[in-house]
């Protein structure tokens, strides 16, 4: 029997794959038979042909960010003229479009700024919720480690201030790789992977849901890549408080990394591989604002079960040159020509509409 | 592998394929209308590689468009405009000796050259083209003038089609390109093409061509308003003369762009639908040799993927491209050698550089 067979036979039987099993994936399987394999895997987590979305906006409270990342195309160091905080104006706004569009959720984040304290954030949700009934998935755990450094108070302390003030989840931002010899090259005044793992699961014990990101395509290798898969299944092991893993590849435009960017094929990979690798986490996003729609559509068939979101403003992205826009209606119409049944969703994953 | 399938109705077309036999019109309707894309790609791949193994082609070329005049104003063209409207362009011989000459230090080895239904062209005009690419570059092959194209020669030169063939072939002229077939039906052509020549002169025109020794390619312009009968009996109609003549050397299937047209409501294909009719082409055209994934038009993303669909050529490295640019591609306008090699190594496939004949470079 062939690894890939192997491998075949451990899918065929719900058994969880290893670290050798993700490399013979990566160097041996063909495009089409990890299709099949994260398919198949797809189908036991989501026996219904249901595909997902949810209908948000990025809402980029600043861009002063003290952290310089190599990658990073929509950041401005402290004291640049074009840095800003948003006004409370613009943001009442942002939310208005956002409710009036059939949005439930704004995506709430920014850069490391070095002036704004705990209050600044206390403040933002309170101010949010007092004016507006909808769900914040806010700050990933890069701005909270930031913070609680800043704030010297515990990520538990913090964390419980905002929920208090009315944070409902945490996106999975700033994971990048979560191997420290990466994050070293491209992220060095980031928090460590082990402070990114241990705001997650502090998170998660509060009660709070996440989802889980990561950012390949730079300088990396596969071994980085199936690292920082462990890490996060053996996290999600513990505390079932990740939603979705949504793995994106690097947008070099614009940056100080001058890489050729990963193509279509090792996105596709990666994406099969990672609902392979992590049985646990329920739902696997395509990444349309980096793919587009066509690679967005088709990683449907790569294991995928949820198109993210109809994204009403993104601006990080963009910033690196990469410009997709895709209203709702195409989002439906891409999941409906692939043969799925379109729902819109809410930030954990229920359907809320039939479409 | 075979459990790759997971729609079973699709079991009969894998047995099929798998031991060789011919699909017939039902199997492609069945095809199409599956949502199976890893199944019915994991079938276009099995042929691919009986063929071509693990190598995935490209060629280095420059594509000329030497006028946008037309007057066949088919509705689903963004390109072609009025004599004398804003934007109407026709090249001096001139202008194509500055067009090549300025690429001339590059290592060239195709000229795809296409262009409108201009009357106002005399016969000689077409002459001077391909002499002037001669000339300039003798050791490029010239693909040029789709069927359509070359009935209106033989219209123009007031000869027999063989003869107008004989008299390009003497300038020059060593291949057809694909275009202008569109969808071979009677039906769509009435509906968005009524002027160019309907499917039987097509077939007709490309049938000499090949008598005549030289070869051609086949496209297919999908995604409008035609059915997938109408794409299937495109493909049979190709099929049948392929057994004939054995003078198509690719298949191209061409996602249609609305944008700038006369259909601007029809959305774009999606992936689903490209890399199916990828796949299903190089399963239903058992006797075409390759099957393109034509970048231009379904972006480099999707053209990369579809070498694991089914084809096997990404066609060229192309620098201004007009048609579909026109109708709103958002791909780029050319990429370099070593781009293209990437994408196709990248995906796992061995990039092949090639000339107009499918020989290595």
């Amino acid at each position: 029997m062939s690894d890939i067979e192997h491998i075949k036979e451990k899918v065929l039987s719900n058994q969880r794959l290893n670290p050798d099993d993700a490399l013979v994936l990566f160097d041996q399987a063909e495009l089409l038979q990890l299709a099949d394999l994260a398919g198949q895997r797809r189908r036991d987590l989501h026996p219904e042909p249901v595909v997902t979305f949810v209908s948000d906006r990025n809402i980029n409270y600043t861009n002063v960010c003290v952290s310089g990342c190599k990658f990073c195309a929509f950041f401005r160091p402290p004291g640049h003229k074009d840095g800003y905080v948003i006004e409370t104006s613009d943001l009442d706004k942002k939310i208005e479009e956002t409710i009036a569009l059939g949005g439930t959720q704004i995506l709430l984040q920014g850069g490391m700024h070095p002036e704004l304290d705990l209050n600044y954030y206390i403040n933002l949700l309170q101010y949010i919720k007092s004016r507006f009934k909808i769900h914040i998935h806010g700050f990933s755990p890069t701005e909270i480690a930031y913070l609680a450094d800043l704030s010297s108070l515990s990520i538990n302390k913090i964390l419980e201030k905002l929920i208090e003030a009315g944070l409902d989840s945490i996106p999975g931002g700033g994971a990048e790789i979560l191997v420290d010899e990466i994050r070293h090259k491209i992220s060095p005044n980031k928090c460590s992977a082990e402070k990114w793992l241990e705001v997650m699961k502090t998170a998660h014990h509060l009660g709070l849901k996440t989802t889980a990101t990561m950012m390949f395509g730079h300088v990396e290798g596969k071994k980085h890549i199936i690292e920082h898969l462990l890490k996060l299944r053996k996290l999600q092991d513990e505390t079932a408080g990740f939603t979705a893993f949504i793995p994106w590849s690097f947008q070099p435009d614009n940056t100080k990394i001058d890489v050729r960017p990963a193509t279509a094929v090792e996105y596709l990979r990666v994406l099969a591989i990672s609902r392979l690798v992590l049985d646990n986490i329920e739902n696997l996003q395509v990444s349309w604002v980096t793919q587009g729609d066509k690679i967005a559509q088709l990683g449907l068939a790569f294991g995928a079960n949820d198109f993210g979101s109809t994204m009403i403003e993104e601006n990080v992205v963009a910033a690196a040159g990469v410009k997709f826009r895709l209203p709702k209606s195409e989002i439906i119409r891409l999941i409906e020509n692939a043969g799925y049944t379109a729902r819109q969703r809410d930030c954990f994953y229920n359907v809320i509409t039939a479409s | 592998m075979e459990d790759m399938i997971t729609d079973n109705q699709l079991k009969g077309i894998s047995e099929k394929v798998f031991s060789g036999i011919r699909l017939d019109a039902d199997d492609a309707l069945l095809l199409y209308k599956s949502n199976d894309i890893i199944g019915i790609g994991h079938l276009a791949d099995f042929v691919r590689r009986k063929r071509h193994g693990k190598k995935a082609f490209f060629v280095y070329n420059q594509h000329l468009n030497y006028t946008n005049v037309c007057i066949n104003h088919c509705r689903f063209c963004a390109y072609s405009r009025s004599k004398g409207q804003p934007g109407a362009f026709t090249l001096t011989i001139e202008d194509v000796r500055k067009k090549l000459s300025d690429r001339i230090a590059e290592p060239i080895t195709e000229i795809h050259m296409v262009g409108g239904i201009n009357p106002e062209l005399p016969f000689e005009y077409y002459l001077d083209l391909l002499k002037t690419i001669k000339e300039i570059r003798a050791d490029v092959t010239i693909k040029a003038f789709t069927a359509v194209e070359i009935d209106h020669l033989a219209g123009i030169s007031g000869l027999s089609l063989e003869k107008t063939i004989d008299i390009l072939k003497g300038a020059g002229l060593e291949m057809i390109p694909g275009g202008g077939a569109e969808v071979l039906s009677a039906r769509v052509r009435d509906k968005l093409f009524p002027r160019k020549i309907g499917h039987d002169r097509w077939l007709e025109v490309i049938t000499k061509i090949h008598s005549a020794g030289l070869t051609s390619n086949a496209t297919m312009l999908y995604g409008h308003i035609e059915t997938l009968e109408e794409r299937v009996k495109h493909f049979i109609r190709l099929r049948s003369l392929q057994d004939k003549t054995n003078g198509f050397t690719a298949f191209i299937p061409l996602a249609f762009h609305s944008q700038n047209t006369l259909l601007m409501d029809i959305a774009s294909t999606t992936a689903f639908e490209d890399l199916k009719n990828i796949a299903i082409a190089r399963l239903m055209l058992d006797n075409f040799d390759h099957i393109k994934a034509y970048w231009v038009m379904i972006g480099e993303k999707l053209a990369q993927t579809a070498l694991a669909f089914g084809a096997d050529d990404l066609d060229g490295t192309i620098i201004e491209e007009k048609i579909t640019h026109m109708a709103g591609a958002t791909s780029s306008k050319g990429l370099t050698r070593q781009k293209i090699r990437d994408m196709i190594q990248s995906a796992g496939w061995e990039a092949v550089e090639r000339d107009s004949f499918y020989n290595e470079i």
